[in-house]
């Protein structure tokens, strides 16, 4: 099956032709598999952001092109108002972008703009709000008398209930507890597998990316700077550590160890540790 | 496109102007703005433009500024300009057709009263352009001192135009970020009829309002912590002194209105 996303030597460069210009993305080419879960990391200022608005036509490339299942979404006037509902956005801290009366309409918000009839807007709302685990009675209140960590899933069920078949997401777990953090990641993780749909996750929490994702994207200095699997890209650990990047914690204490010449596999997952040390243990 | 409002913006520099004293340049604007509507003739309006063009010459920001910050002032300026252009009573007919009539008397005017606007703009522009924003309140609030025998809550009023300057730009961002965020979920501003174009305000305007309330209420907050109370017993950091070269500019300031005054008498 074809790539359900192609991103092709993209580059964009703010306030063009002005002293205040600044290149916020070169030359970046990857492409995307649909059902694949992946994280994009890289520091602040990396490029991470303009990127992901590129890929539902909010920003439009300086050059290069986007391609969303084989068609240039600045092609038709059409393809980019599509884009906008296949590639659902969600920016960060998105619980302040609510503005209904009740939680109800605002997730129906998104439905509303595509068109679409009253009974399938009702069921998408109702489907997005199981989802995120919003009871009915919760649907019917005012969406600023909710928690934090509700609110936020509210402005998630909000892109979700227009089924796009990749779900981008800017750090959805920032600022929660850690309750609430693994609540959204296990929502967004049951939205891919019953719709088979494509996550692409920013996040700066390194231990979420090596446990959740199965390829990474790496961003430094507007350019892509590394692209593989966790495994792949945990193995050039210390790569990351000068980009000014975290790497996960188990990842870091066994590189330490390897230092100490202790015969060690790089390992990014608690579970892997564990087997690491077991075989160790059981070779010695 | 929101980031192009350049109302207020500062441009820090070391020129005399940006040194000089807030309060003297508060005082020299209103001066300008008085002598400015006292011109009449082209002396008079020469010398003001003179006076302006040095000015700007002298702060170091630069013109395009200026026309940047004119740019949305434009439809006014040609509103007046074809007012004074048509309705200015006259003797020397230069045009006459069906009811219009425009008059040599009616095109001298209407150049005089676009030139005036254009001056008074660029006058106002040069003091916030060299004026950062707290200097310009605490000149403000030491002006308008005297009017605290009267029970005017002068210290509050400049603390209150002190934020929310200081808030423009950041309200600007969060607009910005909020109609990004909305038109990811498919909302459309740019096209439909008028009422549907207002609607579509809706979901950029209530979170913004819930945002603006809920930054009031943390920085209050905030503020209170530091034991903020109003301005009674507060001391400053920066002290407002006069110096020699705020003498010298109102003296400038007086023999312009001066020079302005008497061109005029001799209809000049």
């Amino acid at each position: 099956m074809s790539p359900i996303l192609e991103i092709q030597k993209l580059t964009h460069i703010y306030s063009a032709g002005t002293p205040f210009e600044h290149t916020a993305l070169e030359d970046v080419s990857f492409s995307v598999e649909r059902g694949e879960f992946i994280g994009i990391i890289g520091h602040t200022g990396s490029g991470k952001s303009t990127l992901m608005q590129h890929l539902n036509g909010l920003l439009k490339p300086t050059s290069g092109k986007v391609l969303l299942d084989g068609a240039d979404i600045w092609s038709d006037k059409k393809l980019t108002r599509q884009a906008r509902f296949r590639v659902g956005l969600v920016f960060q801290y998105p619980e302040y972008q609510l503005f209904e009366e009740t939680v109800y309409k605002d997730i129906a918000f998104g439905p509303k703009n595509m068109g679409l009839s009253r009974e399938e807007i009702d069921r998408r709302v109702r489907e997005a709000a199981s989802f995120v685990g919003l009871t009915d009675s919760q649907l019917e209140a005012s969406p600023f008398d909710l928690s934090g960590g509700q609110k936020r899933r509210v402005a998630i069920a909000g892109v979700i209930a227009m089924e796009p078949e990749v779900l981008i997401l800017d750090e959805p777990t920032a600022g929660l507890d850690p309750a609430g953090r693994a609540e959204i990641l296990r929502n967004i993780e049951s939205y891919r597998q019953a719709k088979n749909a494509t996550i692409m996750m920013v996040s700066h929490s390194m231990n979420d990316v090596a446990l959740l994702t199965d390829r990474l994207l790496v961003m430094n200095g507007a350019h892509l700077a590394m692209d593989g699997t966790p495994n792949e890209v945990f193995t050039h650990a210390w790569d990351l550590v000068d980009m000014g990047l975290d790497i996960p914690e188990v990842t870091r204490v066994f590189l330490e160890l390897r230092k100490l010449d202790v015969a060690l596999p790089p390992v990014y997952t608690m579970e892997q540790a564990i087997d690491a040390l077991k075989g160790g243990i059981a070779g010695a | 496109m929101l980031k192009d409002i350049t109302l207020g913006q500062y441009f820090p520099g070391n020129s005399v102007i940006h040194r000089l004293d807030p309060r003297t340049k508060l005082v020299m604007l209103v001066v300008y703005i008085v002598a400015l509507f006292l011109a009449s003739g082209p002396a008079s309006y020469g010398l003001m433009l003179a006076f302006l063009l040095t000015c700007i010459g002298v702060s170091g920001v630069p013109g395009k500024a200026f026309l940047r910050g004119m740019k949305p002032l434009v439809f006014i300026l040609i509103f007046t300009g074809i007012l004074n252009l048509f309705f200015t009573q006259g003797e020397t007919v230069l045009v006459s057709f069906w009811i219009i009539t425009i008059t040599l008397e009616g095109v001298v005017r209407s150049v005089y009263m676009m030139a005036r606007i254009l001056m008074l703009i660029a006058g106002t522009f040069l003091l916030t352009y060299t004026t950062s924003p707290i200097a310009l309140t605490d000149g403000l609030e030491s002006l308008l001192n005297p009017l605290k025998k009267i029970k005017v809550p002068v210290h509050e009023l400049a603390m209150m135009m002190c934020i929310a300057l200081r808030f423009i730009p950041t309200l600007i961002e969060e607009t910005d970020k909020i109609m990004s965020a909305q038109k990811a979920r498919g909302a459309d501003f740019e096209t439909g009829k008028l009422m549907d174009r207002v609607r579509a305000l809706v979901p950029i305007l209530v979170p913004l309002f819930i945002s603006a309330f809920r930054r009031a209420d943390e920085l209050a907050t905030a503020m209170e912590c530091r034991c903020y109370h109003g301005g009674d017993g507060r001391t400053k950091m920066k002290l407002l002194r006069y110096k020699r070269r705020d003498f010298c500019a109102y003296g400038i300031g007086i023999l312009l209105l001066l020079a302005v005054i008497l061109l005029t008498r001799f209809g000049l």
